[in-house]
């Protein structure tokens, strides 16, 4: 039987949040290694596991991919969530580039200059509101079914749902005018895998506070 | 016969640049429309073409697309640039995102402030020293083949030329140390359609000057 993906990142959402959401919402079962001190990462970086000496890094299927979007690819590729042809997977690497620029932002956020966040904060709201959420809000109008792809669930439900949860983090008023994409945070969340990862217990990341943040920035170096 | 892509940026590299190059080395001809005011780009946005209210834009078999990345990944499975199975896939994904990011970091350093853009520039080329270029030449190196992966040419090959490419405009010698990679750099720099690219007159497009970087800054409003 295979053996389980790894994942090596710090114990954290960071870059590996999406890679967990979309391994659990494939059912698919994995480990993690955490990058608790600085001698971890130094570690990592010298038994030349990291091509560019970054993680995420994940150990899956005898390979040690690097760089998240390459590692996403495979994930989803493999577990048949990519469309079914070359066209609904331009389609759905469109919606889903879209929610990285996002999620960037959002993910950015708590390294920011403090006398920065509050413009950020408000942009971020400004983006969501004004052209994201619109435009998938949108999408789902446009054909009135359930997923945003091809009538079937992909990789672009689950980033989507993923990024609505951390916008209501943020601040769940922002999800008001968005009937269809509540129904679909809804729906996916309703997913057998995705309720067990969502669960108390799951393989879920909190959110980030400031000791984690510290923390990283000693690891990391930044 | 099908239609030429219809290409829509502003008259420079930016985030159009590596979509000319693959296209051109695939041998596709292509047409563009260059944004140069402020009303085009609102027009375009009203127009409802731009699916997140920006550009790159590329309209091709049918499809609105933008998102550089999920424009490059259609055509690079399009054009059988892609690798021939999933592991081979993985592998242009990771070897081209880490190059992507090289790139961008050059085109983002033209809107820094003279002092800033210069410490960017210089991080640049470290960072190709002692980051970018070692994992691609040992990638070379062990398996002493003509391209990076699966011993044909891939959309990872173009990419890693033109890095190199952009590299060496900030810094001539930066392959002084990387023999492996000067053969790779003529050897596809020989293959047709990328020699004709490089040539004078071709579609390719010249570093950021201050008229390009005034330009966008106008009609983005930065």
């Amino acid at each position: 039987m295979a053996a389980k993906p790894m994942l090596h990142y710090f114990n954290g959402r960071g870059r590996m949040e999406p890679i967990r959401w979309l391994l659990a919402a494939a059912g698919v079962e994995f480990e993690e290694t955490f990058i608790d001190t600085p001698e971890d990462f130094e570690k990592l970086k010298n038994d030349g596991s990291l091509m560019f000496q970054q993680v995420p890094m994940v150990e899956i299927d005898g390979m040690k991919l690097v760089q998240s979007r390459a590692i996403l690819n495979y994930i989803a590729a493999k577990h048949n969530l990519y469309g079914k042809d070359t066209k609904e997977r331009a389609l759905i690497d469109m919606y889903i580039e879209g929610v990285a620029d996002l999620n960037e932002m959002i993910l950015l956020l708590p390294v920011s200059p403090p006398a920065e966040k509050d413009a950020k904060i408000t942009l971020i709201k400004d983006r969501t509101t004004n052209r994201y959420l619109p435009a998938f809000e949108k999408v789902l109008k446009s054909h009135g079914e359930d997923y945003l792809v091809g009538n079937r669930l992909s990789r672009a439900d689950i980033h989507l749902v993923e990024l609505l949860y951390l916008v209501e983090e943020l601040d769940p008023s922002l999800l008001t005018n968005f009937p269809l994409l509540k129904a679909l945070k809804a729906r996916i969340s309703n997913l057998p895998t995705v309720k067990k990862f969502l669960q108390p217990g799951g393989a879920r990341k909190p959110p980030v506070d400031e000791k984690s943040v510290e923390k990283s920035r000693k690891i990391f170096k930044f | 016969m099908a239609a030429k892509p219809k290409l829509c940026y502003f008259r420079g590299r930016g985030r159009m640049e590596s979509i000319r190059w693959l296209l051109a080395a695939a041998g596709v001809e292509f047409e563009e429309e260059f944004i140069e005011t402020r009303e085009q780009y609102e027009k375009l946005q009203k127009d409802g073409r731009l699916l997140f209210g920006q550009v790159p834009l590329v309209e091709m078999d049918g499809m609105v697309l933008t998102q550089t990345k999920a424009i490059l990944s259609y055509l690079a499975a399009k054009y059988d640039l892609y690798g021939k199975d999933l592991k081979e896939r993985v592998r242009v994904d990771m070897y081209a995102d880490g190059t992507l990011d090289l790139m961008m970091m050059i085109a983002l350093a033209a809107f820094k402030t003279p002092g800033e853009k210069e410490e960017n520039l210089a991080l640049v080329v470290k960072k190709a020293k002692t980051c970018y270029f070692p994992a691609f030449e040992k990638i070379l190196k062990d398996h002493g083949e003509d391209f990076l992966v699966g011993n044909k040419f891939s959309w990872a090959d173009v990419q890693l030329l033109e890095a190199i490419l952009m590299v060496e405009e900030l810094d001539a010698s930066v392959l002084s140390d990387f023999p492996l990679l000067k053969a790779f750099k003529t050897r596809i720099s020989s293959i047709p359609t990328i020699k004709k690219f490089l040539q004078p007159g071709s579609q390719r497009k010249l570093p950021p000057d201050s008229h390009y970087v005034k330009t966008v800054r106008k009609v983005l409003q930065l």
